[in-house]
């Protein structure tokens, strides 16, 4: 078994590379053969380690094969060669290679068979997809990018402590399930439910990708979330904490989507909510619901890409983001408003979509557990989901008044991928045995019977009449605020009221405090030592601090 | 002859070529004499460093007078190591400095290289020499050679830095005399080898540790460990660019072996965890990364920013080596070296730019990305490297000093590690963001703005090819390095 074993991520990388080298005319060609390169060497891994090399003293484990790093490779693969076809005619050359080796990073995670590894390519994906949201080239998106680099650099350092704690007290840096007993296994706990934009810090995630290009967005919908799903389904099955944090995500998701006006903001908490659905299922823990986590993560990359596809036509097209100045375009738009149902029908996981079969895959984990106020937060939070994302978005952005638009339908290639994906999605819907037979465990589960179907369209209907029952208040203006004003307007309005002055009073108080000893104390800081340490006149003080450490080193020696 | 005779000639070369060089005329002839040399001692040293490492300690007696009577060359993985960065430094360096130093040195370049030859074989010779007098003798040949480098830049101001490093370097160079003087009347020897035997007697000898207390505070001088690094910014800032890139990548290694040297080998562990080693090392090493790093954050200028860094590098170093252990010292080990490939490399990008555009405030560097995109790359690879993202040299050097840090249970090592490269980060970006996202500035000269050639470009990437290839491949420094901190330990011989 010494066979060289071409890692899939080193392919990917050198085509990114390829990319940036080659001439303009060879570009579209290399970007689109890449990843489909890649998924054939995806494809040749046989389970077990396959290829390990020496680093840092240990032997690390470069690349390892199991079905569940399988399925998620070839979904960041598939993504991949989405979204090239996708951008590959309007993206500049240096967001197509940046947007490739992240998603080499992605699937160099898939595949890690240790820790170390699994950290380079995790370092790699942040790298490269905050040079994505960058891409989007406006003032907003350098700021959000900075944004989003601190955070993903302070997660990568808590996940690198994590890491290397637990190397120096267990001396192993294999991937195994880790038990939440210390302080490396926290850390590292912590650092992968970052990259997952788990609660308190999931405001990255919707706060940078709605500022990338229309071509970035489809990229960093896929990759940094679900590599993190992935490196909790291996190092954190059946953590029962995953249960709260993944129901907290959904909600947050969910609340948040609504009170949006940003399109592709809407689509951002609601990956906060998909991955809250993955989460929880890690958190239950059992093969089904494993199971359901890697399918859910399969199926929602694509669904989701196709609504970022559809979103970033539309954006592409008029320039438009908001919800209240859009609407109307089915009219000069009409595929990509077909795809972009079919996008929103899969999330809402409605029969015969993609969504349907992975979904109700974790809600009947949750029934199977016991777990009943789960299993009812779950059914609740589908409808929810239908609500936010299932109809809000085709109906404002396609439909709802005529705002006046007609843009022109979206370029070839953006149609050609919108349709692969729209017919991955109703592919996967129709015959659940396609990733069925790629998934970790064996599955016995059925998704098509009479129960779950009709409880699931019942659901729906009901959160489709509750929507346009509601429509009023759905209505977003033109603000972009996050705050009291929704839940004001649907009731409790003295108590919000008055906890909301109590909050802006406090916040003014804590500025009004807070600003001036801000500012001394960065003075301080940053005056004093330069006067102290770094004047022009170095020489007699140098001499003085000689003295005083010379003393200071003798006195402590000979005492 | 064999390869142990040779291996005193990676010293000698240097020195017997500088008086020829300075005699030389013109500009070809003393940089090829310079770079023979240079190159030949570079050979030596790959040559030796296998055998170091396998065989233990190599032991060269100068005129056959056995040691402890005559001067001895000892060496061994921790030095080899260093010998070989040195050599190899001033190897890539050299064929880089020649149109810089045309430019900043157009006159009387057999005089600057003869200075040049003999900066490098006093360094070499500090870390060769395994007689603590003999360090010293070294110590002054660098050293003086090294003022005289200084005032050869453009500035009126580099005269004043040199006579500021003069004074500053002569103090920590006194220190050092002194505390070898202490020692030798306590023991009556100047051999590490035979003073690390006599010393554990003496260790309760008041004189010994003052000795200790002279020795570490001079040398704490020269290899710039915070406060005592004023000297440095102006004397890098205000040099000629080859000598910064340089002194930047090896003058203070070679000041932190020494330490490393005397602390470990001749004094002992023993006694240096006796002494306040640790402590002192840990806070100047902490104090020294935080307020170096916002220094070199509030800096408008290139160079000075730089400096600044390799100052708070020098905290990481002081860091690593107050922990005492094994894991402790192979990451300062491992650091020496990868700092000198990450600053030596800034330090060509700048001065490639400072060749080119005759500047390095950061008012004058808006958008230089587009005309210099080479340099600029190399910068921020380099810059990565810095930071410490993974597959650089930096993320090596960072990963072996947490491990250490967490091996020694100290959580503020650790914490005081990851401020210092967010810090890093910072000051990177900087540059960054305008060589990339700003426009030029309006008096800016275009016709000036342009890459510079190959003669620059194919050293400075050769060092960025090196940060990367030692981030993957980490034979070469981290097993050395380990073996070489287990040889200062005492663990092995």
């Amino acid at each position: 078994m010494f066979e060289f074993v071409m890692p899939p991520a080193v392919i990917m990388i050198v085509g990114a590379l390829l990319v940036a080298l080659a001439r303009p005319m060879l570009r579209p060609l290399i970007a689109l053969l890449t990843p489909l390169v890649t998924l054939y060497a995806i494809w040749q891994i046989p389970d077990g380690i396959q290829l390990s090399a020496m680093f840092l003293g240990y032997e690390v484990q470069v690349v390892e094969g199991s079905a569940l790093r399988r399925l998620f490779a070839t979904v960041f693969a598939i993504m991949a060669f989405g979204g090239v076809l996708f951008a590959f005619r309007q993206s500049k050359w240096w967001e197509l290679s940046a947007a490739m080796i992240y998603a080499a990073g992605a699937i160099g995670v898939s595949f890690a068979g240790d820790l170390i590894v699994m950290f380079l390519f995790w370092e790699l994906m942040a790298l490269f997809s905050t040079v994505v949201v960058w891409c989007g080239g406006t003032e907003g998106a350098k700021r959000a990018g900075i944004r989003y680099a601190i955070i993903h650099l302070l997660g990568g350092i808590i996940l690198k402590i994590g890491i290397e704690g637990l190397i120096v007290h267990t001396g192993s840096p294999e991937i195994r399930a880790l038990a939440l007993n210390n302080f490396d296994t926290w850390m590292i706990f912590i650092g992968v439910l970052i990259n997952a934009a788990a609660p308190p810090i999931s405001a990255w995630l919707a706060d940078a990708y709605p500022e990338s290009s229309p071509m970035g967005g489809v990229f960093l919908s896929a990759f940094t979330t679900k590599t993190a799903i992935l490196s909790l389904i291996l190092l954190f099955p059946g953590q029962p904490l995953l249960i709260w944090i993944g129901l907290w995500m959904i909600f947050y998701g969910i609340i948040f989507a609504l009170l949006e006006n940003d399109m592709r903001r809407i689509l951002s908490y609601s990956i906060v909510n998909q991955v809250g659905f993955m989460v929880v299922a890690i958190g239950i823990g059992t093969e089904l619901a494993l199971n359901g986590a890697a399918a859910h993560a399969f199926t929602h990359i694509i669904y989701k890409a196709l609504l970022f596809m559809s979103a970033g036509a539309v954006l592409y097209q008029t320039g438009i983001r908001k919800c209240s100045e859009l609407g109307g375009l089915f009219r000069t738009m009409p595929l990509t408003t077909i795809c972009g149902i079919i996008g929103a029908l899969s999330i809402s996981a409605f029969p015969l979509t993609s969504g349907f079969i992975s979904k109700s895959m974790i809600s009947s984990a949750a029934g199977g557990e016991q777990l009943m106020l789960v299993w009812y937060l779950l059914v609740a939070a589908s409808a929810g989901v239908f609500l936010h994302a299932g109809i809000k978005f085709p109906w404002f952005v396609f439909f709802q008044k005529d705002s006046g638009l007609r843009p022109p339908e979206a370029p070839w290639n953006m149609r050609a991928a919108m349709v692969l994906f729209a017919v991955g999605c109703i592919a996967l819907g129709v015959f659940p045995g396609l990733l069925y037979g790629l998934l970790p465990f064996a599955v016995e589960y059925v998704p098509y019977t009479a129960d779950h179907v009709v409880t699931q369209l019942q659901l729906l209907l009901f959160a489709g009449l509750a929507f346009f029952v509601l429509l009023p208040l759905m209505k977003r203006t033109d603000t972009v605020s996050l705050d009291f004003d929704w839940i004001y307007r649907v009731g409790l309005p003295g108590v919000l009221r008055a906890i909301e002055k109590l909050l802006v009073r406090g916040r003014r108080a804590l500025i009004a405090a807070a600003v001036p000893a801000g500012k001394q104390l960065k003075t301080w800081f940053t005056e004093t030592p330069y006067m102290l340490f770094s004047s022009r006149s170095p020489m007699g003080q140098t001499a003085i601090w000689m003295a005083v450490l010379l003393a200071f080193v003798i006195v402590l020696a000979i005492i | 002859m064999t390869l142990i005779e040779w291996m005193p000639f990676s010293v000698l070369i240097p020195l017997i070529a500088a008086p020829v060089c300075a005699l030389l005329p013109g500009r070809v002839l003393p940089w090829t004499l310079t770079f023979v040399s240079v190159l030949a001692s570079a050979v030596i040293c790959a040559l030796v460093l296998p055998m170091a490492v396998g065989e233990g300690p190599l032991s060269y007696a100068f005129g056959n007078w056995p040691p402890p009577v005559g001067i001895e060359y000892r060496v061994d993985a921790v030095n080899a190591l260093l010998a070989l960065l040195i050599s190899a430094i001033a190897t890539i360096i050299l064929p880089w400095a020649r149109v810089s130093v045309n430019d900043e040195v157009p006159d009387r370049q057999g005089p600057f290289y003869a200075l040049f030859l003999l900066a490098m074989s006093g360094l070499m010779g500090i870390t060769l020499t395994g007689d603590v007098f003999n360090v010293f003798v070294f110590l002054e040949i660098s050293s003086l050679s090294t003022y005289a480098l200084i005032a050869h830049g453009k500035n009126r101001a580099a005269l004043l830095a040199s006579f500021r490093y003069l004074i500053m370097g002569t103090l920590g160079a006194t220190f050092y005399l002194i505390g070898v003087g202490f020692l030798y009347i306590q023991t009556g020897t100047l051999n590490m080898v035979d003073l690390a035997e006599r010393l554990p007697a003496l260790a309760d000898d008041r004189a010994i540790r003052t000795a200790f207390g002279f020795i570490i505070v001079g040398m704490g001088l020269k290899l710039a460990l915070f406060p005592l690094h004023r000297w440095l910014p102006g004397a890098y800032s205000n040099a000629p660019s080859m000598v910064t890139v340089f002194l930047a990548a090896t003058a203070t290694k070679v000041a932190v072996y020494v330490l490393l040297r005397l602390v470990f080998s001749v004094f002992g562990v023993e006694f240096a965890l006796a002494m306040p080693f640790e402590e002192i090392f840990f806070t100047l090493g902490a104090v020294g990364i935080f307020f170096a790093s916002l220094s070199a954050i509030k800096q408008t200028s290139l160079k000075r920013m730089l400096a600044y860094s390799s100052v708070s590098q020098i905290g990481y170093i002081a860091l690593a080596i107050s922990l005492i252990s094994t894991a402790g010292l192979s990451a300062g080990l491992v650091h020496i070296f990868n700092h000198a490939l990450m600053k030596g490399a800034l330090f060509m990008c700048v001065g490639a730019i400072v060749y080119r555009i005759g500047s390095d405030r950061f008012a004058d560097l808006g958008g230089l990305a587009k005309q210099m995109p080479l340099t600029m790359l190399a910068f921020v690879l380099a810059g990565l490297s810095m930071i410490g993202v993974p597959l650089t040299a930096g993320f090596i050097s960072k990963w072996a000093l947490i491990s250490a840090a967490i091996e020694a249970g100290n959580g503020y090592a650790v914490g005081i590690v990851l401020i210092g490269s967010l810090m890093a980060v910072i000051y990177i970006w900087r540059v960054v963001e305008i060589a990339y996202l700003q426009p030029a500035p309006d008096n800016a000269d275009m016709s000036r703005r342009r890459e510079v050639g190959l003669s620059m470009l194919i050293p400075l990437w050769i060092l960025i090819a090196a940060n990367f290839y030692f981030g993957i491949d980490t034979r070469l420094t981290l097993d050395i390095a380990t073996r070489g901190a287990e040889v200062l330990m005492g663990m092995t011989p």
